[in-house]
């Protein structure tokens, strides 16, 4: 960082390093304007949308295009870094976004709406957890994070003509300017005491100062920011509402990618930077990960509404994944990064199947309405089961595999009791999901206005794609994990 | 040709038996709904598959000890997860139990099940896969892998075929059963944590070698993990709650397999990994688990003897039952062991003709209230035949099958505590008791005036019968076919247990001599 100009102007690496939010922020503004001059039928632009996902996907394959291999690399002076974390991060969040584009494209026919405005924003909010996760400065997390949380805001709000749309936009909205504005403070404080933002600074700053303080308040002021975004307990409060207002590919869209995104931010933070003063924060994530696995599973138990009820699961899955921060460890940071993975997966598969048999204006969304869908749709009820088994942590799927590499990394890091309890936790968290399986198998059907259409081809191509994702992680978690394992390490 | 023969011959039987279950329920789940078809394909596959496991046993006859037609691969090479998959003379016949009762399951539901079969012999068939993945898993996330398998199949088929309040029972079971195993899953976890492996026999062999012993803590966590499963699965008393409802609003063909081979899980997995993973906290807790088990026995055959349905009489029998095996078990010796192993098969055997031969009950009267019997032996003599058979092989009647298991079961838990013996002896007498009583009234005395014709057996009812027949009295007058390699697997199991509990018995020129071995006071720990 010397003073020269020629310094300050980026080189072509960098951009390459940025491509594929460079791709994204384009196909999104093209769709955007394509949907202000199209008329009638608007599905090619979800079409083109998924086209733009593709090719951010191939460009984020490291080495393909900048031929720069070994990771990590930085870009723009250290203010972003690509390496195999970031990588794996990016992969999960465009996964996501093409999965629940994929699985809105009838969605949104269906209700009706202006189809154009979904996809642009969806891929905006992809742009911003992309800068998220490959941010190595906290100004970089800041803007990342309110990019995709802008985004997200305006999707939770999306069919503006439904009351519960509006109230979950207006709850999300006001709670997370709050929850950012934490995480802004928060890195004020660290600029006072560091001079500066970048991470690794940080980190040296925080192993020669490990008694300071004042760096405690700041990191217990940027962990609120952060819990918020993945819903830790105490400030939970927010996701059941939000994700039960919003329209279903929303809600499993925001279940899955912002949440990733800020794990990888979380991860990324604590690991690093904030790792020299382990002390201090271990306790806090150690309460906070028992508190939001027995508030979200507790609270999971009485639902009755499917999107609530998995609102609440998505609660207590964020709960596990404190517990393989809580564990401190390289495999523990693995095992997040599969169990957000294998949770993207399962998620986005189950919110699709909830957006399908809610029928228009989602009037079906009581576990009670998917009764018998074992007969009526044979196939999408096989697959929601997948989901829900996977949620549950039944062997043989990506769920099960995430819970296995997480309590074993707690396990390693002698974490017996957080282990103990959060097992328990997948016990209770059984008798919910199973509400599910009961409905759509043991129950027949009672209402004669369910008559569900076929599901069509983009939404069966979704399902298909996430229930594969889910067994494939279960049967064959190897090669991913493996990935994991050394972006893991690389990550110190 | 020959070298093809030479290769199928050779081939891992073990990978066959396993593979074939799963191949069926694929098969049957892509097979056309409204045909036989669906019925046909599951019965071929597990018959195939009871073949398969027929050729399990020449290897273990020939290898007194150790694991046969072992399977050994990598599977999640990053976490050290194996597929190690063998059999010994426990699992064997365990496995061939299996194989051979899914095929009745199978002949029964066609007969007993009325709609939506084709998921029923798809449910069937997965159940089966877990269930002989369980029996011969060596590795110990295989082991929880197929556990769960196990437990999804027979979930749904409780589920989506029981009784009126199958939805309350089945997530139950279900729950109850998942908050078992995932404490399993802890302490497998912790174990790994501890040793840096997964693998049971790589496991064991560092405990004997010495290298590697827990301390007195570390082994009453994995313990209690492991025993909070099978103790759920068997059950042990206070955690039988769950049985008798789910046996008794399950359909019938998963009532038989519930009954006959789903809690030998739990009492396999107390024999294969509690009381060798952990065996100074076995050894400390067995009164405790003693005092449980003979709670049991003596509990549930009170119970049983007041119930008004067959179905709930026969879930407590089998609970009641199910503690003597529990006491052989815990009485660390070679006669207690055997006798276990021994039970396990004689009890899947004659519990679940009692249960299929309930289900013909069912099927003709449309109740298992004993009231709604009455003299049936009349109309149905060979029914009350066939019943009688399997009473009399239920309550340990000599020269058939559960004689032998019980005395050996008796005998070693006399030597380990008399008072044992002589609670578990009372159990005996009360089940003749509630059998008995129970099948007057239902198939003796006078005529239920209600019941104005009841069909006897006919052919198709005897098919699954009569293999079941013979082998309560082939394990009850010629115990040799079994015992060698019964007792040849046990006594190095018990080696292991006991020699890992402080103590190394040395069989010298014919005189046992007892010495101990000091535990070293550092706890080492292979990594």
């Amino acid at each position: 960082m010397s003073g020269s100009l020629g310094d300050l102007v980026p080189s072509l690496a960098d951009y390459l390093r940025i491509l594929p939010e460079i791709i994204l922020t384009i196909f999104g503004i093209a769709v955007m304007m394509l949907e202000a001059v199209s008329q009638g039928k608007r599905t090619y632009l979800g079409v083109i949308s998924l086209v733009g996902i593709a090719a951010a996907l191939v460009a984020n394959v490291p080495g393909l295009l900048t031929g720069t291999l070994p990771l990590p690399e930085t870009a723009f002076h250290q203010m972003i870094i690509v390496d195999g974390y970031a990588v794996f991060f990016r992969a999960i969040v465009m996964g996501v976004g093409f999965l629940s584009i994929l699985g809105s494209l009838s969605y949104l026919d269906r209700e009706e709406s202006r189809n154009g405005e979904f996809y642009s924003l969806i891929l905006f909010s992809l742009v911003g957890q992309c800068i998220m996760v490959t941010a190595e400065d906290l100004i970089m997390v800041f803007i990342g994070l309110e990019i995709s949380s802008i985004a997200t805001y305006i999707l939770a709000g999306f069919l503006r003509d439904d009351r519960r749309n509006n109230e979950s936009a207006l709850k999300y909205f006001l709670l997370g300017s709050f929850a950012t504005a934490f995480l802004l403070y928060g890195t004020a404080w660290i600029f006072g005491l560091v001079g500066s933002t970048n991470l690794d600074v940080i980190r040296k700053w925080g192993g020669e100062n490990q008694s300071s303080v004042i760096m405690s308040v700041a990191v217990a002021l940027v962990f609120v920011g952060l819990a918020f975004k993945v819903s830790v307990a105490p400030f939970q409060m927010w996701a059941p509402d939000v994700y039960q207002g919003a329209a279903a590919p929303a809600s499993g869209f925001m279940s899955a990618g912002p949440k990733a995104a800020a794990f990888a931010v979380f991860f990324r933070l604590f690991m690093t930077s904030f790792l020299p003063i382990h002390d201090r924060w271990a306790w806090l994530v150690w309460g906070c990960a028992i508190g939001t696995m027995f508030v979200g599973n507790l609270g999971a138990l009485l639902q009755t509404n499917v999107k609530r009820l998995l609102g609440y699961s998505s609660i207590a899955h964020a709960g596990y994944v404190m517990v393989a921060l809580a564990s401190a460890s390289t495999i523990g940071v693995s095992a997040a990064m599969f169990y957000l993975a294998s949770y993207a997966f399962m998620n986005v598969g189950a919110f699709a199947v909830i957006g399908y048999a809610a029928s228009r204006n989602e009037r079906f969304v009581k576990i009670e309405d998917l009764a018998g869908l074992g007969r009526r749709q044979p196939a999408v009820a096989a697959l929601l089961s997948i989901f829900v088994f996977s949620l549950i942590g039944v062997p043989l799927t990506g769920g099960f595999a995430a819970k296995f590499l997480i309590f074993r990394a707690a396990l390693d890091s002698h974490l017996v009791w957080l282990t103990i309890l959060g097992l328990a936790n997948s016990a209770i968290a059984a008798y919910y999901y199973l509400k599910i399986i009961v409905a759509i198998y043991m129950r027949d059907p009672d209402v004669a206005a369910m008559q569900l259409e076929a599901p069509p081809a983009s939404l069966q191509l979704a399902l298909w794609v996430s229930a594969f994702g889910v067994l494939l992680l279960g049967i064959f978690p190897s090669a991913l994990l493996q990935f994991a394992n050394s972006s893991a390490a690389s990550l110190r | 040709m020959d070298a093809f023969l030479t290769a199928i011959l050779s081939a891992n039987y073990l990978a066959f038996t396993l593979l074939i279950p799963l191949a069926g329920f694929f098969i049957v789940t892509a097979a056309p709904r409204r045909s036989r078809l669906p019925f046909l394909y599951a019965l071929v596959s597990s018959i195939c598959a009871f073949l398969a496991a027929l050729r399990l046993i020449p290897p273990v006859l020939a290898h007194s000890s150790g694991f046969t037609s072992t399977i050994d691969t990598p599977w999640v090479e990053s976490a050290k997860i194996r597929l190690h998959m063998g059999v010994d003379g426990i699992s064997l016949w365990l496995i061939l139990l299996t194989t051979l009762l899914v095929p009745i399951a199978v002949w029964a539901t066609e007969k007993m099940v009325h709609e939506r079969r084709k998921s029923f012999f798809a449910m069937l068939l997965l159940f089966e896969f877990g269930i002989i993945g369980v029996f011969s898993a060596l590795d110990l996330v295989d082991f929880y892998v197929f556990w769960e398998i196990a437990l999804v199949p027979m979930y749904l088929l409780v589920g989506a075929w029981g009784g009126v309040n199958r939805f309350k029972v089945s997530v139950k079971f279900f729950v109850y059963t998942m908050a078992g195993s995932v404490l399993m899953l802890g302490s497998i976890l912790y174990l790994h944590s501890l040793t840096g492996s997964f693998d049971y026999v790589d496991i064991l062999k560092a405990a004997s070698a010495g290298t590697f012993s827990l301390n007195a803590r570390d082994q009453t966590l994995i313990f209690f993990g492991l025993l909070a499963a099978f103790a759920v699965k068997a059950p042990i008393f206070p955690l039988h709650t769950w049985l008798p409802n789910t046996y008794a609003e399950a359909p019938m063909p998963a009532t038989f397999l519930l009954a006959a081979i789903m809690s030998k899980m739990g009492t396999y997995g107390l024999l294969r990994f509690a009381i060798t993973l952990a065996p100074g906290a076995a050894h400390r807790f067995a009164p405790w688990i003693a005092v449980c088990a003979v709670i049991g026995i003596v509990y549930g055959a009170l119970l049983a003897l007041v119930q008004t349905n067959i179905k709930r009489l026969l879930a407590y029998s089998s609970f009641s039952h199910v503690g003597v095996i529990v006491l052989g078990i815990f009485a660390f010796n070679q006669q207690g062991a055997d006798g276990a192993v021994y039970q396990m098969l004689a009890h899947g055997i004659s519990t679940g003709a009692l249960f299929l031969l309930a289900g013909y009950l069912q099927s003709r009267r449309h109740s298992v209230e004993i009231a709604d019997f009455g003299g049936i032996a009349v109309f149905a003599p060979g029914l009350a035949a066939a019943f009688s058979i399997a009473l009399f092989a239920s309550i340990g009647l000599p020269a058939l099958c559960n004689f032998v298991g019980e005395f050996l079961l008796l005998q070693g838990a006399a030597l380990a505590n008399f008072d044992w013996a002589i609670w578990g002896a009372l159990g005996v007498i009360l089940s003749a008791a509630y059998m008995l009583w129970m099948y007057q009234r239902v198939f003796l005395g006078k005529l239920n005036e209600a019941i104005e014709h009841f069909h006897d057996l006919q052919w198709r009812d005897w098919v699954p019968i009569v293999p079941l027949i013979l082998l309560m009295v082939w394990l009850g007058c010629y115990s040799q076919s079994f015992m060698p390699s019964i007792s040849g697997a046990t006594s190095q199991l018990l080696d292991n247990t006991n020699m890992n509990n402080q103590y190394r018995v040395k069989v010298d020129q014919g005189v046992a001599k007892i010495a101990a071995i000091h535990v070293p006071a550092e706890v080492t720990h292979v990594r």
